[in-house]
This record gives structure tokens, sequence and C-alpha cells, in this order.
């Protein structure tokens, strides 16, 4: 049974968005300083999404925009912020290189898709429109036609982000006691 | 047939209830201690309640410490600190409360609370410091960590394991931080991404335990999953007094499997310095530039123990904080912050014209207790020098071991204990 989407979008794991573009070792304290830690209300968490390195993505991020970057994004502190600030600022996919480990799994947990796709920053300039197909794992630049082919995510994965994160399923199983 | 596993792989199949794990191989385990601190517990808290159960699994398993903002540096930090207070009181878990224990790495080996053989997880990543006592130690975030307070387990995929065999005798001056920035500055900062982290050989056997604390902490910035040191006769020491129950040391089979095993000799080596603004851009303290510093901080998980301390005060004793430089000193727990002071080392300290400070995180992390402006130089013991981290983006930081942070603070510029104690 293939997992699909449950955030209104046709049943389809393909989005397509403005690209903001990183570089490689793009560290949990860029993506959210952790000076801000305290903020609880999602809403203020986006003002600070990246500010550690500068504005431009929170004076211009509209929902269902893209971010792209190279190696070992997100590397750095276990702060779940860093994924969730990056969501609520409206970015719907990230796309990078290689992520590190732990806000890898933060990220699926809090429900923002990822793709592993390495050269996509080569392949792709900031401003540029782009396309990312989580189950295909492409990535393809719309403004140049360039394409990049990265990892596709796996079904549990898939499964995960349609239930829209962890405590969804957490939730689920212990309803139920078959599940070990 | 019956291949090997490493330590890694058995802690994991044993928690488990499997005979046998392979890398790759994704796993339920169950844990026997949970942690958690005041920067991410509101949140924890929060999503505890989504999941809509009462207690935490088990009271004896799950942790709170008070460390990160603490004491409180504003409302925001106070309110969580009460909600963690009252959580512990109706959800269950022990509460580690300020004055009364000190930052969650130091504290935790100190009471026992995590030993040899056991599993455990931190939602804070410098929770692989915990390899160093034999243990599985891993960070998790804040949905992880609600989900593992409820059901008492965690899915992990079983990492492969690298292996770090070191000989030889580092320089008098070099101790457990430089083997982590040498580490890091071979493989890099993703050198070790979702791997475990082996250490072996003499060099390790010779460390003591905070050396092997320092040194297990800093796996997490090559992007390790997790550090390993099997339990010895040093470990065995170290648990004396501390242990409440027994436990087990496990090691690695002869014929274990590996990804990848580095074999360096490491006689001679100096104290290293990671500059700006990535741990992995190391020079020996003899080739770093003198720059001239604003603030030096001694502390943190990385650097918050009694050999640290020790090591800063025979630097700092008889002479005198530059003109221009603030020093920051912190232990990392009230049990160093007391024995520093029984052993003169406070004393050195605060003689120098360094402040000295209750047992937290801040200023590692840009939280509070010595914050840095725009274009400001910071000299710190801690493990992650990335900009922006211990205050503004446009700071540099310059991590070292403690020796070296004290001798800058005298010099008013970068330099190691030599030049200063000559």
């Amino acid at each position: 049974m293939k997992a699909t989407p449950n955030d209104g979008k046709e049943s389809s794991w393909v989005y397509s968005g403005r690209v903001w573009r990183y570089g490689d070792n793009i560290n949990t304290d860029i993506i959210y300083p952790g000076i801000y830690l305290e903020i609880t209300d999602p809403a203020e968490m986006a003002e600070h999404a990246m500010t550690g390195q500068d504005d431009r993505l929170v004076q211009g991020a509209r929902p269902g925009d893209l971010l792209v970057a190279g190696d070992n994004f997100g590397c750095g502190s276990s702060r779940e912020h860093a994924p969730l600030a990056l969501k609520e600022a409206g970015i719907a996919v990230v796309v990078a290189g290689s992520f590190a480990r732990i806000f890898y799994r933060n990220s699926v947990n809090v429900g923002l898709p990822l793709l592993v796709c390495p050269g996509a920053d080569k392949a792709i300039q900031e401003g540029d429109e782009a396309s990312v197909d989580l189950e295909r794992g492409q990535v393809t630049n719309l403004s140049t036609g360039a394409a990049c082919a990265g990892i596709p995510l796996s079904e549990y994965e898939l499964s995960l982000l349609a239930q829209g994160g962890a405590v969804a399923r957490f939730r689920a199983s212990l309803g139920s006691d078959t599940q070990r | 047939m019956s291949q090997g596993m490493t330590a890694t792989e058995k802690i994991l199949a044993e928690h488990s209830g499997l005979s046998r794990v392979t890398p790759g191989q994704f796993v339920n385990a169950k844990v026997d201690m949970a942690l958690a601190n005041d920067a991410t517990a509101g949140k924890i808290i929060a999503r505890f309640r989504e999941i809509e159960v009462e207690r935490v699994f088990d009271p004896e398993k799950v942790v709170f410490v008070l460390d990160h903002y603490t004491p409180s540096n504003n409302i925001a930090s106070a309110t969580v600190c009460q909600e963690t207070r009252e959580f512990t009181q109706t959800a269950g878990g022990q509460l580690i409360e300020v004055g009364k224990g000190g930052i969650e790495h130091c504290v935790l080996p100190e009471r026992g609370l995590v030993l040899p053989g056991d599993l455990l997880v931190g939602q804070d990543s410098h929770t692989c410091q915990h390899g160093a006592l034999g243990a599985f130690a891993t960070a998790i975030g804040v949905t992880d960590m609600a989900a593992t307070l409820a059901l008492g387990e965690v899915w992990l995929m079983v990492p492969t394991t690298l292996k770090f065999q070191l000989v030889g005798q580092t320089d008098d001056w070099a101790s457990g931080k430089d083997l982590a920035l040498f580490i890091i500055s071979q493989i890099g900062v993703d050198g070790a991404l979702y791997r475990a982290m082996e250490f072996s050989g003499e060099t390790i056997e010779n460390l003591r335990m905070d050396g092997r604390f320092t040194l297990c902490n800093m796996a997490v910035d090559c992007g390790a999953k997790n550090a390993f040191i099997a339990a010895d006769g040093v470990t065995d020491e170290y648990e004396k007094g501390r242990a409440k129950r027994p436990y087990t040391k496990v090691n690695s089979d002869p014929d274990a499997q590996y990804e990848k095993v580095y074999e360096w000799d490491v006689s001679g080596l100096r104290p290293q310095v990671a500059r700006p603004h990535i741990p992995s851009n190391v020079v020996s303290i003899d080739e770093a530039e003198r720059v001239p510093v604003n603030q030096v901080f001694i502390g943190s998980c990385t650097n918050g123990g009694l050999d640290d301390m020790k090591a800063a005060a025979e630097v700092f004793a008889g002479r005198q904080v530059h003109a221009g430089v603030r020093a920051i000193v912190i232990p990392g727990s009230q049990e160093v912050y007391l024995e520093s002071l029984r052993q003169g080392y406070i004393e050195s300290f605060i003689e120098a014209g360094a402040a000295v400070s209750t047992p937290t995180c801040g200023p590692c992390f840009g939280g509070h207790m010595g914050i840095v402006a725009e274009g400001e130089v910071c000299v710190s013991t801690t493990n992650r020098n990335f900009p922006g981290r211990m205050g503004h983006s446009k700071s540099s930081i310059y991590l070292v071991n403690p020796a070296v942070a004290a001798a800058t603070a005298v010099a008013g510029y970068l330099t190691s204990p030599e030049e200063v104690l000559a």
C-alpha cells in the first residue's frame, strides 16, 4: 500500500517552488541560533530560521519554497527547533548532498521532508524554480532544465511523513500491542 | 558461522532482545536511561502530553537536568524549569536541580546514573560523551524523546563502527581535547557520519577518565552516532563509590568487522587549536596565529572536569588575566566545584582576575554568562565554533584545551602554556 501525503495535495510526492541555496556544513546554530531555544510558539520560531547566517530567508520565503544545500546539512546541535523553524517559515522540502544524523531524524519526526541529492547545490542557483520528487529521488531545475539524481525516500520514511510525523505514529502504536 | 560483533553492536543487540545485529539493521532498543535538560524540556513535555500518556515508562530511568539556561536567565527559562519540576512530580522522573548537580554530562557519570554496558539516550548532541564509560549513548530529538519517555524504548539503526587505534604519549600539555581536535582535523566534521567511533590503543588506555569523556564528547562533532571506549581498570576505579548496581564490561570481539580502522601514532602530539569557523580547521598551538582575544572561557561538558580545572589552575597560579581580557571559568558540576575549592584552584582563578560561576552550560552555546559581541574573539574549551555559536554571528571562536585557554587569558593573545610559564 503506497503512502500518500495528507496535506491536501493531489496524491504525489512532488514539490515545486523557489529555491533558497546554502553551502556545506550548515550547522544548527545557523539554522536556529541558540539564544532562541526557549521560544515555543512555532510562528515565532519561524522568524529566526537561518538567521545565524542572514535574514534573507525569513524576509522572502513563501510557503512551498525549497531549500537546497551542500554536504552535512544540519550538523551540530540536536535542536528540533531547526527543522521545525524551517517548516514553519514555509520550506516544503530540504535537499542536500548529505544530512547530519540528528537533524535527519528530527526532520522526519516533525514532518519536514528531506532528500539526499549530492550535487543539487551545483545544479541550482538561488532564486531558481525547482521541482523535487521524493519517491523517484529526482531534483529538477525548472529554470534551466538541469536534473540531479538523489536517493528516493524509503516506504518507512514516506509513511512517517504521511502520518504527519512520529507522534501520530506513536499514538497509533500505543493503541495496539501487536507492533513489537 | 558466527561473525564477531563490535561492542556497539553487542549493546544494541542485548537491549533489543536479539542474539546478534548487523550494521544497517533497524532495532527497537530498551533504554536504561533517558536524559533531558531545560533547553528543550518544555517542548518534550508538550510533545509527551500529545501522546496522552500520564506517567513516564519508569521514573528511575528518566532524568531531567537543569543546566543550559540556569540559574534561570529570563522568565521563559524560569517557566520551563517550573514546568519541568511539576512534570517530574506528576509524570515521574528524577530532577537534578540548580545547586544540586551541574551540567548533565558531568553529573550523570558522577552519580552512577550511566554505567558500562548501559544504553542511554539524551536530548543533547553531546550525549555521546558517555561512551567513555563503555556504554552506548546517543542523541535524539524532542519528538523521539517524548516517545521514549512514554514507551521506554527507541528505534535505532545499527551503525557501522570506525576503529581508532592510537599509540604513543602526547605532549605533557596535550590531553583528550587535543586528541579529539586532531581526529576531527583528519576525518572532517562528517568523517564519522552515522558511525560508531571506537577508541582503543595504549594512548586511550593511559587516558584518565576526564580525558576519555572529552574525547568521546566531540565524537558528534565528526558526525558520529556514538563513541565507545571499553571499560577497564581505569573505569572500575572511577566507578568505586559511584555505581549502585552491577555493570557489564563490553568488548568488541577479536573478529568484529569494522568499516575502517585508523592506526595513528600520536607521540608528541602538541595542543591543538580549532580556528574559526569550523571544528575541523585545526592546527597545532605552535602554528596558530598569536591573535589578540577579548574573552576566554574554560568549562562546558567538554572540559568542565576536575583535571581541566587543575590544568587551568596550574597556568593561572600566581599570574594575572591580561588587561583587556575577560576570563570566565565554570566548573562542570558542584562536585568538581567543591573539589576545585579544596584544592585551591578556585582561589587561583579569582586571584588571577577570572570570573568563576556556578555550573552551567551558559556561554558554550550563546545562552548566557558570557556572550560575545560583534568582532570579538573568544578562546574557549567548548566543542563548536560555528559563526554565532557564542553570540554575535560576526565573532570568532578558537577551541582549545584548558591549559591553552588559561595561557591565552594571561598573555592576552592565543598562545601555548610554555610561553606563559617561561
